[in-house]
């Protein structure tokens, strides 16, 4: 008989026995309060009380802790963009990731196994390379890869000439990488809650107590909260808080879709992108591949999308990760990503004084999160911008100094 | 029925023909199947279907699949599988089954064929609708298929109706809004073990039905006892269906239930020759027929218990049960190879909750049930809570265990995720499945919670005191069941995977071996090497016949819109940042477009042909998006402007002429034309045939020089591109690529929308205010120039670059910093980057366009180019490097 | 897969339109005599509710025309569909 060797797959550790308390009945009042308990929201609490030693906050979460985006995402990790204030903001970030399990205390398999980008025409080639350039001058650690390089790091790409966008390079930042998103928002919640942050659930902000244009607390489903300072971190559901408060923010709400594999033997060790040809992938700890595309092109808060929208990523898959023909779609997903006019975030003041804002990350929030949390904590704290928020003003956009990530951003990251 | 050879772990066993291979191997006595994921404990076959959770495979034969619940698979003569531990293998080779697709509309889609699908078709086929009737079985039947009872034939005659589609073998994965779903239907696998490149192996089914009626029935759950994943505990409907189909390896059983249908599995397993030693309820009372005949059958009944540990034999199987009370009290142990649990039917809910129904709970049922009947949706069935009388199961999931009895609970088999797991979750504060999920990975693999998730949603109400509807609803996502990536890429593969689009002079270039580049989805000839030269050495010999010579090139990927009305001059000034209504008829214009925010979007010639009629160009990659536009703001914002737009950019080829002797080669082409600058001005159009084809001649350059676009309709392109090259061919005429033009274009300041612009670049950040109108009131993109940082001091600019070393050609991208700075190690702060960098045949060394801060001010400023591997030096120059004065352009 | 009611064609695939996000944002009458702010409420504010939003579509793949549509984004539910330049129906709120 031959021998049969069974794969299995690597071992996820236990959870800690107390994450946080589930039963808390709000305050009067508190300090601040963080509309949104999702990674960002969570991450702002968490800075707010070890940057600032600011802990009478609630965190108020109209559903279950880290249920929306950050509940199920992609979890690519980088800092590659094209803009300088991008590379401040978000290898501030990556800066914070490297250190982040052991400081907040919480495995969050947090693996800076690379990120690759792949560029499929001499135009891509060109913008591609221009964004490795600006990573270059602002000591971004990035790469220029030919097929044959991106060949040995990836065996599973297929560099073959003869497919209809053959691969015709790749930056690649080593730094970049991947993170479990539950345990990033647990590691959040429950240092923040250690350190005495309120996370309550089920609990709907709607609407806000503002007088002479001041913030003086919110409405809930569970009564009447007064802050001294709010921040809306609420992903998706940005424009209805902006609504219930008065203000317009250029965000449009739409689905992101992302789908899982089976558990697989390893074959892909690092995360690879593409926007030409509309699909990007990762192998998790456990084994099943990770895989999402663009949004679909409407508004929506449905938490779904169009089958459509797998069926072509999936094909785009099978031409780049031929191994992948085999490889079953195990469970497809949705969210609702909040999409700003620049593919930037939008971050600090609002016409609200004291109401402050921290949204507009769109499909990329989630590699941001310690780094977005951090600045609009200090944001929050010191009742102005952080100095890397700053360039991400909401009034950005009456001056026109947008900051258009399109590119970078290519494909949903 | 017939034999059918087939191998398992290296084992080669028989099967009868058309059982699934969990069936066969429960025929041949394989109890122990696998191990767990993780805990590395014996595991056998626990499920009848997709349920199952244990007994997965690899299969090898075939095309191959990682991962696949053996209860699924149909053995064919040949199969080869393996047990897999929870991680699938994938093979390196490729997968050559054919995959395709199908679209349907239909009045009525009927998800299962059971008996209430069934009798749901019949009614909606004898009122005439047309209906599709789908079922993952490869018989109709449902439950019955199971109990081997005949479906009436007057259901069986429904599937013969002409106006009824019955699709079996095939799965509903999801249904979407509108009545939209997606099936997958398994066409070759139970054929045999081959890969079938003629056929699809799995073809996908897009349907939109006016109304659905899902009749997906129920599976069964287990319960969560100490030790209740031993080889030999299995769920009791599947069970008693094996053994009565004679795949029966088991002595002696103990049924243990909490409703009804453990007594019908106990009856069919006592007739199968299983001694069933006792039916275990959890309930105190119990009545109805087959709890009856399972008394006249002599079978101990005992009340008010329930199953609470197992014993093992030494090599992991079930060889005894420990029965006791709920809370683990009078516990009595019997001995049996078969524990058969019918822990309560879970309604197949998926496909309802992914359109946003939300199930209700019955307690009668101890089940989550969806009952609708709406225009869109209805249900029927089990589904919808008709369990055929059976309303009085116990909202029951395992008795009080002890902490050292919790570790060996399963809730999720294929996880290996215990009871001690979801306690510890509960003792965390996760209240929401949702958390309990993410908490203890329950419900995420394989199976996807199909029998883990009412029972932990159970579990949890039982924690904290609510009834399972209060804790939240599990969110089911499509599919249904895995789908590999293949048959949902279905046709769409290599070539197929987008179309190519080629111009009417394609196989020229081809056979010209001249490499393509992909501009959008057109192929461009790059370059035309000849004699083994790289590009380099092409580019430089194309760029010096063509400001020398006479070059060709095709431009007929340009994106072309014909516009018809009397106000095409007004819109075009609107759309437009220069004056387009003032052109005269037969002269054209370049012009540049902006967004509504001011930036630069597009670029083109547009060309007036008569009074009311006129053709635009755009770039080539912009054509589409460039329609639109026009046709957003003819549509939405001004419908009483009398302006007609087609697409024609196929319609009409253009071949362009170029350089010093492009003259003489048109007076060639075109004898009838006068060629001469005074009766043919730059920028005029004028009507000729050009090698016997009518054809219109536009004097426009990208290059400088003096140059002849040839435009004819498509399919006369090849023709007058041969043409050209046999008249020139004492000329030296030199066909260029993609590669040339840019040079040439770089070379005289020209920008290339795409390449100088990223989409955050105003006409005057681009050196063009000469283009920006200021006569126009108002025109698309204007309002923006004006704002805060749109106006502001120190935009980048387009300026040009020589480096210090005319050898060295700047990457293009490479960012830009002060010269005056020393510091070049990162990071550092740069003033812009470069955009178009070539080696220049003219200027004999190279040259670059570039975006610097405050550019325009500061021409002749030292910069450096810091890069990993170099620093160059340069100085930054006006951005027009070849015939400054514009004189070229007219030979 | 939406199946969205164009009002020339009727209903048909979601993969045979474009989407064009709120409805009636008209272009100022005088762009010029904006404030900055003003300016900037054109260019980028669209309306983006949980609920129902006249939005736009354009049929590219068949009539190629632009209409407008309620649709509800939390359920994704059609309203009536109307051409431009006609009456708004009712909201279905």
């Amino acid at each position: 008989m031959a021998s049969m060797t069974r794969r299995r797959s690597a071992e996820l550790p236990d959870h800690p026995d107390f994450l946080w308390a589930t039963d808390i009945t709000p305050k009067k009042a508190y300090d601040v309060i963080i509309i949104g308990a999702g990674g960002h929201g969570l991450a702002t609490a968490y800075y707010l009380a070890k940057n600032h030693g600011i802990t009478n906050v609630a965190i108020l979460e109209k559903g279950w802790l880290a249920g929306g985006n950050m509940g199920r995402n992609t979890t690519i990790i980088r800092s590659n963009y094209l803009w300088d204030e991008s590379a401040g903001i978000y290898d501030h970030s990556l800066k914070l990731w490297e250190n982040l399990e052991e400081e907040v205390g919480y495995e969050m398999f947090f693996s800076q196994r690379g990120v690759m980008t792949l560029a499929h025409s001499v135009s891509d080639v060109r913008s591609k390379q221009r964004n490795y350039y600006a990573n270059y001058v602002n000591d971004v650690d990035s790469v220029w890869l030919t097929p044959e390089e991106i060949k040995e790091i990836a065996p599973i790409v297929n560099i073959s000439e003869d497919i209809r966008y053959p691969v015709m390079g790749a930056t690649y930042q080593a730094r970049g990488g991947i993170a479990k998103h539950d345990w990033v928002a647990w590691g959040f919640a429950k240092a923040a809650a250690d350190m005495g942050v309120d996370i309550i659930q089920g609990c709907e902000v709607t609407g806000f107590n503002i007088v002479d244009g001041k913030i003086q607390g919110v409405k809930t489903n569970r009564g009447d909260i007064a802050a001294g300072k709010v921040g809306m971190v609420a992903a998706g559901h940005t424009s209805v808080l902006a609504d219930m408060a008065g203000f317009d923010v250029p965000l449009q709400s739409r689905p992101l879709q992302a789908l899982v594999s089976e558990l697989l033997e390893q074959v892909l060790d690092t995360v690879i992108m593409s926007g030409a040809v509309h699909v990007y992938v990762s192998q998790a700890h456990k084994g099943e591949l990770v895989m999402g595309a663009g949004t679909d092109s409407y508004n929506s808060y449905a938490q779904r999308g169009g089958f459509h929208v797998v069926e072509h990523q999936l094909a785009a898959a099978c031409e780049l990760f031929p191994i992948f023909e085999r490889a079953h779609m195990l469970r497809t997903w949705g969210g609702i990503v909040d999409i700003s006019p620049d593919a930037s975030p939008i971050i600090g003041l609002t016409p609200v004084e004291n109401l402050f804002i921290n949204s507009g990350w769109g499909t990329g929030g989630f590699k941001a999160t310690p780094g977005s949390g951090w600045v609009m904590a200090a944001t929050i704290a010191n009742g102005e911008p952080d100095k890397l928020a700053k360039p991400y003003a909401l009034d950005r956009f009456v001056s026109g100094h947008l900051i258009d990530e399109h590119g970078a951003a290519g494909v949903a990251h | 029925m017939s034999n059918v050879t087939f191998t398992f772990d290296g084992q080669q066993y028989t099967g009868v023909s058309g059982e699934s291979l969990a069936s066969a191997l429960l025929r041949n006595g394989v109890i122990h199947f696998t191990n767990s994921s993780y805990k590395d404990r014996p595991r056998g076959i626990m499920g009848l279907w997709v349920e199952e959770s244990n007994a997965l495979v690899n299969v090898d034969s075939g095309p191959g699949e990682p991962m696949k619940a053996s209860t699924t698979i149909p053995i064919v003569e040949g199969l080869i599988t393996r047990s897999t531990q929870g991680v699938g293998d994938l093979p390196d080779t490729r997968d050559n089954s054919r995959y395709d697709k199908s679209n349907r509309h239909v009045d009525v889609l009927v998800v299962g064929a059971g008996i209430a699908g069934l009798t749901a078709t019949k009614k909606f086929a004898e009122l005439g609708k047309s209906v599709i009737l789908i079922d993952d079985q490869p018989t109709p039947g449902g439950h019955m298929r199971h109990l081997g009872t005949q479906v009436p034939a007057e259901l069986m005659a429904v599937l013969e109706l002409a106006n009824v589609t019955y699709l079996p073998r095939t799965t509903v994965q999801g249904l979407y809004d509108q009545g939209y779903s997606v099936a997958t239907q398994r066409r070759t696998d139970h054929l045999d073990a081959n890969v079938h490149t003629e056929v699809s192996r799995i073809r996908t089914w897009h349907i939109r039905a006016d109304h659905t009626v899902l009749a997906t029935g129920a599976f069964q759950r287990h319960l969560v006892f100490a030790n209740n994943d031993r080889p030999g505990i299995m769920l009791s409907h599947a069970a008693a269906t094996y053994v009565s189909q004679g795949a029966n390896p088991f002595k002696t059983a103990v049924v243990v239930t909490v409703d009804n249908q453990g007594y019908r599995d106990a009856l069919r397993l006592h007739t199968a020759g299983v001694a069933v030693s006792a039916v275990v309820d959890i309930r105190e009372t119990a009545g109805g027929a087959s709890v009856e005949a399972v008394k006249d059958a002599g079978i101990r009944i005992v009340s008010g218990k329930t199953a609470l540990d197992t014993a093992g034999t030494p090599t992991g199987l079930v060889s005894a049960v420990t029965i006791a009370k709920a809370d683990g009290s009078e516990p009595e142990s019997i001995d049996a190879d078969l524990i058969a649990m019918s822990g309560g039917w879970t309604p197949i809910v998926h496909l309802a909750t992914f359109i946003g129904i939300k199930p209700t709970w019955v307690p009668a049922l101890a089940a989550f049930v969806v009952e609708r009947n709406d225009v869109l949706t209805s249900t029927t069935g089990m589904l919808a809570g008709d369990f055929g009388g059976d309303d009085d199961a116990a909202v029951f999931f395992g008795p009080e265990l002890t902490t050292e009895q919790a570790l060996v609970a399963f809730v999720d088999f294929q996880r290996d995720a215990t009871l001690r797991d979801f306690n510890r979750a509960i003792g965390a504060g996760m209240r929401s499945i949702e958390h309990v999920k993410r908490y203890t990975s329950i419900g995420t693999s394989h199976d996807q919670g199909k029998t883990s998730g009412t029972t932990t949603m159970g579990l949890i109400g039982q924690a904290i005191g609510k009834a399972p509807d209060e804790i939240g609803s599990l969110t089911f996502r499509p599919p249904y069941i895995s789908i590999p990536f293949a048959a949902l890429a279905g046709r769409d593969r290599g070539l197929l995977s987008d179309p190519i689009r080629t111009t009417p002079i394609h196989s020229w270039h081809e056979s010209a071996k001249a490499p393509m580049e992909d501009v959008g989805q057109w192929k461009r000839p790059w370059f035309f090497p000849i004699n083994g030269e790289n590009m380099h050495a092409a580019v430089l010999r194309e760029c010096a016949a063509v400001r020398e010579g006479v070059g060709v090139m095709d431009a007929s990927t340009l994106g072309k819109i014909d516009l018809r009305g009397k106000d095409v001059g007004k819109f075009l000034d609107m759309i437009y940042t220069n004056m387009f209504s003032t052109l005269k008829v037969g002269m054209s214009r370049y012009g540049l477009m902006c967004g509504i925010d001011g930036m630069v979007f597009d670029d083109g010639v547009t060309t007036r042909i008569s009074e009311n009629h006129w053709l635009m160009t755009t770039t080539t990659g912009g054509a589409a998006k460039v329609l639109d536009w026009l046709e957003e703001w003819l549509q939405t914002e001004w419908p009483d402007l009398e302006v007609y737009c087609t697409s024609v950019t196929e319609q009409i080829a253009t071949v362009a002429i170029v350089g010093p002797k492009s003259r003489e080669l048109m007076s060639r082409l075109a004898p009838d034309l006068d060629v001469s600058n005074e009766m043919f001005a730059f920028m005029e159009n004028k009507y000729a045939d050009v090698a016997g084809i009518p054809a219109r001649v536009a004097r426009i350059s990208f290059s400088g020089e003096l140059a002849y676009e040839i435009n004819v309709p498509g399919s006369f392109g090849l023709h007058i591109w041969q043409a050209v090259m046999k008249q020139g061919t004492d000329l030296n005429i030199t066909p260029y690529g993609t590669e040339t033009m840019h040079v040439l274009r770089a070379e005289k300041g020209f920008v290339i929308v795409g390449q100088e612009t990223d989409g955050t670049q105003t006409p005057q950040d681009l050196d063009m205010d000469w283009i920006v109108s200021k006569k126009k009131e108002d025109f698309i993109g204007k309002r923006s120039f004006s704002r805060a940082d749109t106006a502001r001091e120190g935009r980048h600019q387009l300026v040009g670059i020589l480096t210090d070393d005319g050898s060295a050609v700047i990457p293009e991208g490479a960012y830009i910093v002060a010269g005056v700075d020393e510091k070049t190690a990162p990071p550092v702060k740069h003033i812009g980057y470069v955009t178009s960098s070539y080696d220049s045949a003219a200027l004999g060394h190279s040259f670059a366009l570039a975006l610097v801060a405050n550019g325009l001010a500061r021409k002749g400023e030292k910069v450096a180019i810091p890069m990993a591997d170099r620093v160059l030096t340069g100085v930054i120059t006006d951005s027009v490097f070849v015939d400054k004065e514009n004189t070229r352009r007219d030979g | 897969m939406l199946n969205i009611p164009c009002p020339y064609c009727g209903p048909r695939d979601e993969t045979e339109f474009h989407y064009g996000a709120q409805a009636h944002v008209a272009y100022p009458e005088s762009p010029k005599d904006l404030t900055d702010e003003q300016w900037a409420k054109f260019v980028f504010i669209k309306s983006n509710p949980k609920g129902w939003l006249a939005e736009r579509w354009v049929h590219n793949s068949g009539c190629r025309r632009w209409f407008n549509v309620w649709r509800n984004t939390a359920t994704h539910e059609f309203g009536p569909s109307y051409k431009p330049f006609t009456q708004q129906p009712k909201s279905p709120a």
